[in-house]
């Protein structure tokens, strides 16, 4: 699968970059979806032999593909929601030097990377890339209520049920994007919603 | 001199107002008949005898009108005062430099009495008189960033300075002008700017960081930023905007003057000691159009800059919209003579308004 180009954005945009296989002796590899085809890319027996992976498939067919690998611990998630307790006790047991790859969708990765800083990992030092969908995770500015993967702009708040246009401004420690009303200044003049990159 | 403090609102009602003494010292933000972006910093060291820039933290008429205010917001919204787990030292370094300013500067309003580690502040203006104990969280009611700014006017951003960068990790933000504490908490100093146009291709925001991160204990500096309010609201944040917002539509020529406002931003920055974190007050100053016409050198270059403004300027901060009914109102101060340089009023020697 084709990997999409995100246009050129805002300084707090995240910018994803490619896996590579980096030197290291215990891996720790989270996945979402299509992100399972970007650790298939990187995976060698050696590598396997000292990863942890951890995958959500979200309805994608990858997963036998990757127990195939042989990782040193594999684990498939139904939601982001029911990894996190496992995740978090990874990376509390983990070692200076641990190499931390995350791909996937935008949702995914920032959570995992914000668990990851957390655990006092710095976020220059963990490897990212985006595959599968281009959705948002969106926090509303207003209720603070945060929607996963907001697909189009504008988007109703799934919390307040504000209209909100969705913007590039990107927090870290909410692993989200920002959503502000649209309408505040006329309200009831909402545009039609179309892709967030058409 | 006292000061008589304002009772007055800055919602609801907008009972706030503007002494002549207020708007003659006024910090009006245009030393010529144009703008853009610039860095534009200079020494914190003092300025003119009563006007905003004399003291380390300026004191006003409306200071008791403000803290309740902010009151109401942090009751509202306590998430508009965080800070990061590793930031408490540099609340304590700023609850330091803002008592031992304030006290030195304000001797008649503030006193701070020092024995060890036991302080006693007392702050006569809002009522306060309290003993703790410096360094332990437990003998205040709030965490000591919180504390102090409770009882001072302007927003509070405390920066972590590591990795080459500032990193806003604590700050106090209930007079913002359109910008989220909650969500910016944890950002680096491009970060939280990224959505500013312009100032980033023109190598501002580069530029600015490296003065920042030399700033030295002793040696504050600031520098003015500026947008538009309509009605003297305090509280322009994204998290309200849903109710704010509509006002904007509500100028007409006949109100324009009392209720579109110039918001002016005093931006300071000190080295704090024991952190090495820097804080970066930002001390909103609201003045509106009828009250800035007062001074004819005023009149002239505020017509001459909105006018002048890009387009991209004008809609990030907010005003493209009412920008044409503002000329509209702007124009009748505008005879087209020359102005002086500089941002003072020069009351004495500017010609009044020659139309």
């Amino acid at each position: 699968m084709s990997k999409f180009e995100f246009p050129p954005s805002i300084k707090s945009r995240p910018v994803y970059g490619t896996l590579e296989a980096r030197p290291g002796k215990a891996h720790l590899m989270i996945a979402d979806a299509d992100g399972a085809e970007a650790i298939l890319g990187i995976a060698t027996p050696d590598l396997m032999a000292k990863t942890h992976i951890i995958y959500i498939p979200r309805g994608a067919a990858f997963a036998d593909d990757l127990r195939a690998l042989n990782p040193a611990q594999f684990y498939e998630g139904p939601s982001y929601a029911a990894s996190v307790s496992r995740i978090r006790r990874v990376l509390q047991d983990a070692h200076m030097g641990l190499q931390v790859y995350l791909t996937g969708t935008e949702g995914l990765m920032g959570q995992a990377q914000n668990e990851a800083m957390m655990a006092g990992i710095p976020h220059t030092a963990i490897q990212t890339e985006h595959r599968g969908s281009v959705a948002r995770r969106m926090q509303c500015v207003h209720c603070k209520g945060i929607t996963e993967d907001v697909e189009t702009d504008p988007f109703q708040c799934s919390h307040c049920g504000l209209n909100l246009f969705v913007r590039d401004h990107y927090s870290r420690r909410l692993a989200a994007y920002q959503g502000v009303c649209i309408d505040a200044e006329d309200p009831g003049n909402v545009p039609a919603p179309k892709g967030i990159y058409e | 001199m006292t000061i008589q403090f304002n009772d007055e609102t800055f919602r609801d009602d907008y009972s706030f107002r503007n002494s002549d003494w207020a708007i003659k010292r006024f910090p009006f933000p245009f030393h010529e008949d144009s703008y853009m972006y610039a860095v534009n910093m200079e020494q914190h060291r003092g300025g003119p005898e009563g006007s905003v820039y004399e003291k380390r933290f300026d004191v006003d008429e409306h200071y008791v009108s403000e803290m309740r205010d902010r009151a109401m917001v942090l009751a509202d919204d306590p998430l508009r005062c965080q800070s990061l787990p590793h930031m408490t030292l540099a609340g304590w370094d700023l609850l330091e430099l803002i008592m031992v300013s304030k006290s030195e500067d304000y001797p008649d309003l503030f006193e701070l009495h020092r024995d060890g580690d036991t302080w006693r502040w007392v702050n006569k203006p809002l009522g306060i008189d309290d003993t703790f104990t410096f360094l332990d969280d437990t003998t205040l009611p709030y965490g000591p960033m919180e504390y102090i700014t409770r009882q001072t006017q302007g927003d509070f951003c405390v920066l972590d300075q590591r990795d080459n960068n500032l990193w806003m990790d604590a700050g106090m933000v209930t007079t913002q002008a359109d910008w989220s504490l909650d969500f910016d908490i944890g950002m680096n100093f491009f970060e939280w700017h990224a959505p500013v146009p312009l100032a980033h291709e023109k190598g501002i925001f580069k530029r600015a960081l490296k003065f920042l991160l030399n700033i030295q204990q002793g040696a504050p500096a600031r520098r003015l930023n500026w947008t538009m309010t309509v009605n003297p609201l305090l509280d322009t944040s994204p998290e309200n905007y849903h109710k704010w917002g509509i006002q904007k539509t509500t100028l007409t020529p006949e109100n324009i003057g009392a209720k579109q406002h110039l918001r002016v931003e005093l931006q300071t920055f000190f080295r704090l000691p024991r952190s090495n974190a820097l804080v970066f007050p930002i001390r909103c100053y609201l003045c509106s159009f009828q009250d800035l016409m007062t001074m004819p050198k005023w009149g002239r270059r505020l017509h001459r800059v909105v006018r002048d403004l890009p387009d991209e300027l004008a809609t990030y901060k907010g005003f493209i919209d009412n920008r044409p009914m503002m000329l509209d109102y702007l124009s009748q101060f505008d005879d087209g003579l020359p102005t002086s340089p500089g941002v003072w009023p020069d009351l004495e020697t500017e010609p009044p308004l020659a139309k």
